[in-house]
């Protein structure tokens, strides 16, 4: 007896080390697929039925887990593997499987206003020809712009003279100038009922080069200076003149309402146009103290 | 634009053409943004190198041009200005400190000023001690501020050189 327990003793001590030492090397029919990226193997082979009857389930199972899960280690081992912080890190491929959607697709954006209008009144993208200078076209254009100033003949500005495809702007600027080129500069050209006043008219100031002649600068500066200096004021005779008759006109009848308003009331008559009482008053503060400085000599130049 | 310019600046002092006409190089009065600035020729030939919206300042300040067109001196201008003055008001040292504040000269505080000056007129605002403080306007001409009350003001304050200090960021 006591042998026979030896013996059942070993031989299961045997059994034991046999299987804590199994091979880590599995035979499988079909080798099984990996996709080590998301860590998962593929095992395509068929169930043996009747071993999967025989043995009890949950044994069976274990088993067939454990060779998979093997086979997967050993599949990870293949990759390149790093040490990070005293642990042993391997490095994944990426993953072949393709995974479902997280989220549901996005929807189509609703279309913007401009769209909306665009697609209401048919408008297309237009792309603008690609218009290129002719030199051929440019040798004429400036041959005749040359017999033009030989001959003095007036020629039309750019944009007037009828050309294929016409901008708004340039089609604006051609109605600007017909309308002014009437006998009385359009002043009586009436303008359609929604039609806007032209923009951009009225003569263009000119100035001075920033770096022009310096001493011609100076010598104007100089001759405006000694304007400014002489004693005399810039007397405008006939200024002066029309203003005299105007301060006598307005005593005249300032006189003239005094007599008239002692006799009998003639109310309303306001000699002057209203201007009787401001221009007594003017007059008065003008003789105490004088205008800003260099106000008179200023009118006058100006 | 231009005889505005002379204008405002000749009624400050006489011989500017002493500013125009200088021996010792061509300078000129040049308009940037608004703003007249008095430049030597070599200055304004290496200013051009920069354009003009990103040019700030050249030379000297002397001025600008307000929205409606006046022109406005402003204290940059002294230096250059203060040599010429024809009017000048000198101010008590009691006074000073109020000018340099900002604030009108008040009789009380006025010290001298020159005969013949007229209402309005463009003066320099001097200490006793014949240092230049600002521009100014007289008020008053010179016969009314001798009957005046002592607290009426005499000299309305345009710009002093206290304006270095408080208005730094925006003095150009």
């Amino acid at each position: 007896m006591a042998a026979c327990s030896i013996e059942d003793v070993l031989a299961k001590a045997e059994q034991d080390e046999a299987e804590k030492l199994k091979s880590i090397t599995v035979q499988k029919e079909l080798d099984i697929e990996f996709d080590i990226g998301n860590l998962v193997a593929y095992d395509k082979n068929r169930i043996d039925i009747r071993q999967f009857r025989e043995q009890k389930k949950d044994d069976f199972l274990r088993s067939l887990a454990r060779d998979n899960t093997q086979l997967l280690i050993n599949e990870i081992w293949k990759h390149p593997t790093e040490r990070v912080e005293e642990v042993i890190v391997v490095k994944l491929p990426e993953p072949t499987t393709a995974l479902p959607r997280e989220k549901p697709p996005p929807k189509p954006r609703p279309p913007t206003k401009w769209e909306e209008f665009a697609k209401l009144k048919g408008i297309q993208k237009k792309k603008k020809t690609n218009l290129v200078w002719d030199d051929v076209a440019k040798n004429e254009l400036h041959r005749l712009r040359n017999i033009a100033r030989a001959q003095k003949i007036k020629v039309p500005g750019v944009g007037l003279t009828p050309t294929a495809q016409q901008s708004t702007t340039d089609l604006s600027r051609a109605v600007n100038v017909a309308k002014v080129s009437t006998a009385s500069a359009g002043k009586f050209q009436d303008r359609l009922p929604k039609e806007k006043a032209p923009r951009n008219t009225g003569k263009k100031r000119k100035f001075q080069p920033v770096i022009g002649n310096f001493s011609s600068e100076k010598q104007r500066q100089l001759d405006l200076l000694k304007v400014m200096d002489s004693k005399k004021p810039r007397l405008d005779v006939n200024k002066a003149v029309n203003k005299q008759m105007r301060e006598d006109d307005r005593e005249e009848s300032a006189a003239k309402f005094r007599k008239g308003g002692k006799k009998g009331r003639k109310g309303g008559n306001f000699s002057g146009k209203g201007k009787g009482k401001g221009g007594g008053g003017k007059g008065r503060a003008g003789g105490k103290g004088q205008g800003p400085p260099g106000g008179k000599k200023g009118a006058g130049k100006r | 634009m231009c005889d505005t310019f002379l204008l405002s600046v000749h009624s400050i002092g006489e011989n500017i053409k002493h500013l125009v006409d200088r021996p010792d190089g061509t300078y000129c009065f040049r308009l940037h943004n608004d703003r007249v600035y008095y430049i030597s020729e070599t200055i304004l030939k290496l200013a051009t190198n920069i354009s003009r919206g990103k040019l700030v300042s050249v030379g000297t300040c002397f001025g600008k041009f307000t929205k409606t067109i006046k022109f406005r001196l402003h204290i940059t201008a002294l230096d250059f200005l203060a040599p010429y003055a024809k009017f000048k008001v000198w101010v008590k040292p009691g006074q000073e400190q109020s000018f340099l504040y900002g604030n009108h000269v008040l009789k009380s505080g006025l010290g001298r000023i020159t005969e013949n000056t007229n209402q309005y007129q463009g003066v320099v605002v001097y200490s006793m001690a014949d240092v230049p403080l600002g521009f100014g306007v007289a008020a008053k001409s010179t016969q009314e501020c001798r009957r005046v009350d002592p607290m009426s003001i005499v000299v309305f304050h345009q710009a002093d050189i206290g304006e270095f200090i408080r208005s730094e960021d925006t003095l150009t």
